[in-house]
This record gives structure tokens, sequence and C-alpha cells, in this order.
């Protein structure tokens, strides 16, 4: 449905712009209708640039993003508006998504004023409660509030809604409830569940492994723009291939195990933008295999088992 | 005991009335102990932090008293604090990554720091230099400008400074959750490291992430609505936590490798209470599956097993009918 064709995002830096940031380099991924994806990386790894891109946002430098086929970039205002009742995104803070000095349900209105005008009063009102009911919210308890009445829970869900009264297809959810506490944040990750058994495919971004785990079918690891592996996110998660994403799982913080085994964690060495953007800090870095050259490319080590590193060449795979 | 608080009390004054973000809290520290502070946010943990150092308006102070060492900490007077703070009881805040002075060389900020307490900062070098050793610095850093440090190496830099005078206590206030996963884990396991050392007596670490306190700490504290509901061993209260709250909480949490169709988790229903007018009683009464008559009295916060504390009526009674 919507697909990444070797998409990068460069960003002019510095004081006068000199300088350039490749935020994204090079990646490609689609996703299907209904699945759900999850965009894995820490800071500065490209992951929101990637969400901003789909929704054009922001424009990209290099590469198509295609939606059914069509490359958005190409797309003029009504087509946007069209693209745009087919997705939307949902962002990490619910408290400056909204106006303070509006009504919270002002955002339904702007809605309505820009793809619903026609529409009878009786028949919004009734679409509305039907997505905010969707999204496991009391209408009598939430309209007609001003946005620091209700909590950030209830916030989230309000901007989901929004998207659902769209009828909408894709949804980009980024770090969407990293902000929320932990027992109000497992009701939005079970709602983006149901959305997903009703057809909704979602590209889920989080830095937190365990989250995406719940909720996801695939996994993309994105390390400095670069896809690092990507595949089904059982294969990912039990067997991590690429040493960035065992550097990353052998540190995520869990409940069931505890930290036993050390990191291995080089520094000082420099990465340089034509190498493997991991160079810098991997453990099993190899000059003889040209790690420090050349960016190893994503290849398919096992069916749908994606992985950028020059220790696993297509097909073979050592080390469990 | 390292630390004991006892009955602390402290409000917020605001213009509709005072918030209760701290009513009347009683815990003890041992030597050497770890402690997770969790909760949600609102609770009153970071509240507790900062009444432990610094207590500025809107902050007030009714009652409570707080022993370091078996000496009364004067917590109420900002003044009498200024000896204690940094010397004694230290803070590494939650927002490290800001807490040092832009416009000032690391060396030449930390000389003026200490000159501040009347000491020589020759005397500190080497001192200084060896603790750079140990949480992995190069010694250049102390002619760098903090801009020049990445997001994990000034959280290391700053937590070299907190600790500097060997403090007996020290609070770290979410200082890993601005943090990368694999960075998280490093300044992590050097807080443990810092108390092996000796270099701080005890700690309490204030944190949202239960996952990391399950990896460091030797106990854990929960905190709701500004009370106290559960403090025992780490594993304890992950494996066999008895108030409602820590248990909902806890079950809460998404597991790695657990997917939503495998387990269906579920969160609390409900919001925490305001409080700026608390409900009476249990403050967790109206969210919780088990509450009854008697929750719409105070439960007190007592020790049902050794070490472990809990502040529930079922638990309270079912302890004392056993």
């Amino acid at each position: 449905m919507l697909a990444l064709k070797e998409v990068s995002k460069t960003y002019r830096i510095g004081t006068f712009g000199g300088k350039e940031l490749h935020a994204v380099r090079n990646v490609s991924f689609d996703v299907k209708p209904g699945e759900v994806v999850a965009l894995i990386g820490e800071s500065g790894s490209g992951k929101s640039t990637i969400g901003k891109m789909i929704l054009r946002l922001i424009g990209t430098s290099a590469g198509s993003i295609q939606f059914q086929g069509e490359d958005i970039a190409a797309f003029d205002h009504a087509r946007m508006k069209e693209y745009y009742r087919k997705i939307q995104g949902v962002f990490q803070d619910p408290f400056s998504s909204f106006n303070p000095i509006f009504k919270a349900d002002r955002i339904f209105g702007i809605i309505r004023d820009e793809f619903y005008p026609r529409i009878g009063e009786k028949e919004w009102q009734e679409k509305v409660n039907v997505s905010l009911t969707a999204v496991g919210l009391n209408p009598e308890h939430v309209l007609n509030k001003y946005p620091h009445q209700l909590s950030g829970g209830q916030l989230q869900r309000f901007l989901i809604a929004r998207a659902l009264l769209l009828d909408i297809n894709f949804l980009v959810a980024d770090e969407i409830i990293s902000m929320l506490d932990a027992s109000t944040r497992i009701d939005v990750l079970n709602l983006l569940s149901d959305l997903k058994a009703r057809g909704l495919a979602i590209l889920f971004i989080t830095h937190d492994l365990s989250l995406a785990n719940y909720i996801s079918e695939r996994a993309i690891i994105l390390y400095r723009g670069c896809i690092a592996e990507m595949g089904n996110i059982q294969t990912v998660f039990n067997h991590p291939l690429h040493p960035y994403t065992r550097l990353l799982m052998a540190s995520v913080p869990r409940l069931d195990k505890k930290w036993e085994e050390p990191v291995s964690v080089v520094d000082g060495r420099e990465a340089t933008l034509d190498g493997c953007p991991f160079y810098g800090r991997c453990p099993v870095a190899d000059k003889t295999l040209g790690c420090d050259r050349f960016q190893p490319p994503l290849a398919e080590v096992e069916p749908n088992h994606w992985v950028s590193c020059y220790h696993y060449p297509v097909g073979k795979i050592n080390l469990r | 005991m390292s630390l004991t608080v006892d009955r602390l009390r402290v409000y917020y004054q605001t213009l509709y009335g005072d918030v209760k973000a701290l009513d009347g809290v009683t815990f003890g520290i041992k030597d050497g102990e770890i402690m997770g502070l969790a909760g949600e946010s609102g609770c009153g943990k970071t509240t507790l932090s900062n009444a432990l150092i610094l207590m500025r308006p809107p902050m007030k102070y009714l009652e409570g008293k707080v022993y370091l060492d078996n000496e009364e900490i004067p917590v109420w007077d900002t003044d009498q604090m200024n000896p204690i703070r940094f010397a004694k009881i230290s803070i590494v805040p939650q927002y490290a990554m800001n807490a040092m002075n832009p416009t000032r060389k690391i060396g030449k900020m930390i000389a003026e720091l200490l000159e501040a307490r009347r000491i020589r900062s020759t005397e500190v070098t080497a001192e200084l230099k060896r603790r750079l050793d140990l949480v992995g610095l190069s010694h250049d850093v102390l002619k760098m400008y903090p801009i020049e440090l990445s997001g994990g190496m000034k959280q290391r830099m700053v937590m070299v400074i907190s600790t500097l005078l060997n403090p007996s206590l020290l609070i770290a206030d979410e200082i890993t959750s601005a943090l990368d996963v694999s960075t998280q884990r490093a300044v992590a396991e050097m807080l443990v490291e810092f108390r092996d050392c000796k270099i701080v007596k005890s700690m309490i670490i204030v944190t949202h992430d239960i996952s990391i306190l399950y990896q460091i700490a030797d106990s854990i504290l929960v905190m709701y609505a500004g009370k106290l509901v559960e403090k025992a061993a780490t594993e304890v209260i992950i494996h066999q936590p008895r108030h409602p709250y820590t248990r909902l909480l806890i079950a809460s949490l998404p597991k790695v490798g657990i997917q939503h169709d495998q387990k269906q988790l579920v969160g609390i229903p409900g919001n925490p209470p305001l409080l700026l007018n608390p409900p009476v009683g249990c403050r967790f009464r109206e969210r919780c599956p088990l509450a009854y008559e008697k929750c719409i009295e105070e439960p007190p916060f007592i020790e049902i097993e050794p070490n472990h504390y809990t502040a529930c009526w079922k638990e309270i009674e079912g302890h004392a009918s056993a």
C-alpha cells in the first residue's frame, strides 16, 4: 500500500547551512494493508524524519514515497487533500498538539470544515460520537472541555479519534505512548491493536522495544538513518543478527531477565559516510571486509529477515 | 539506617489552596541500599526527592522529620541546608543535560563550585581524575565546554560532579529517561558501581520505568497520589506485589516477547485523583477492584512481612488474622 523507495533526507546545518546532516539514507520498505510495522531507533536515527516524510510535512532529498503506486511528491493540492483522507499522523506530546485557549473538540471542527463542509449537524455529531466511542472515550465526558481538563491518555485518544473521522487506512504513530503513564499506556496500545483488526495499517515509531514487540508484526531497526536489520518481529527479537540489534537487545531493561552478559561498546572510532554507519561502535568491525569503507547492502539472510552487515552474506547464517 | 523519613508532609501553595503532593510519608533506607522510587506522573516522587534537598516556594513544609546517619536534617530551612547539600545529600537532576553552565569550561565550573564550598580545587584534582576514569571519560573534558559533550557524556559528567564530595545520600531523578537504550544501561550500571566503590552510601533512584529499577535497585518504593503504597525488596515487588495498585501496575507493563494476540494486557481504569482536594481514606479506592467499606478510612503503611511494607486494609486484615 505504502512503499518507500531509496528515500534519503539531508538537512543543512551549521551557521550558513554549510554542513550536511544525513538524517535518512537510502531507506526502502513497504507497508501492506492492515499491517503494523515498528520503526525502532534511538534519538537521531531518523525515525521521526521518515514519519514526517510519509505525511509530506517535509520533502524528501532523494528517492520516492509511493502510496498505492503513485508518487506522493507529485500530488497537487487537491490530490494531497485526498491523500490526507487516507493517511494521518499522531505525535508524541498530546499536550502541545492542542491549542490551549480553544476547547479540545475544535480539532474535530477543523476536520469538518476542511473535509466535510456539506454534512448535516446531526449526522456530524453522530460521526464524532462513533469515532470517540471507537477509541474508548465517553463523548459526554470529553466533549466541550479544554485540553487541560483532559488527561494525557484522553488527549492522545482524542487525536486518534480525529484521525478516524477521516476513514483512514494508514496511521503514522510517532512515539504516541512515550509520554503516557504505565497504567494508561497499555489502553492506547490495545486500541491500536483493535484498529489494526479493522484493517488499519500502522507505522509504529518508537524507541521502546517491549512496546514495539507487543503490537507489531514487522520490525525495522534504524541506526543513523540506515536500516540495520528488518524482518518479522519475533525473528528479529529472538535471533538478532546485526551487532547493533544485539547491543540493543542486551541493553533493554527487561522485567523477566536481569542484565548479565556484559556488553562491549567500542568508542572513539570514526565512522565515515561511505562505510557502515555502525562502524564507530561495532565490536566485530573488520577492515578486511570493508566495514570502514563501504556500506554493507541490506541482504536477505533468511526468508523475510534482512540484515545490513558484511558478516552475514546472502543465504548464509553462522553464529547463532 | 542511612536515611529515615518520618511523617514528612509537603504541600504546594497555589491560589486555589494547597496541593497535597506529599502527605505524610514514613520510610527508611539502610546503609548501602539503592532504593527505587516508582510511580506515575504527579504521584509526588519528584516532590519527595526535592524535599530532601531543596525546599523552595511554592513548596511548603508542614511537618515531619528527616534523619541522615542519625543526625536530624533541617529540610525546612534552606539556609541551614546549605552545608549539607552537595556534601552529605546530593542530587543528579532530571535535566542533567542542562545542569552545567554553558559559558564555562567544565574544569573551571567545578573549581568555582568547590570554591563556593571553601574547598581548594587543587586538593580534589587527583580524585576528580580518578572519578573520570571510573566513568570512562577522558581528562580532556575538563578543558571542554558542556556543548562539546554528547548527552550520555554530560550525564556521566554531572554524576561525577554530584558525587565529588562523597555524599552519604545520592538522589538520581529520572536520570535515564532522556538517554538511549544502550547509554541508559551504562549510566544505570555506573550508579551501582558508585555504591560498590563506597563513593556514596545509599541512593534513591526516582523513575517511572520499573524495568530499570528491576535491574539495579535493591528495594522499590511505590507511590500513588502523594502517599506511599508499598515498599519491599525488588524481587518481591516485581514477583509478589501485595497492594492492588502495585499488582495492576506491574501487570500492565509489556514484557519483551509478549504480543497482543497471545496475551492482552490491561491498564488501570480511571485516573489518579487531583491532589487539591484528595478523597478521604485510601487514595486508590476509586480505581481499586478490591475496595470495600473499610477503605473510607486511611490505611496505615505497616510492615506485613519483614521488610515488606504496604498500605492496604485487605492486606492488613489478612495479616492480623493470619
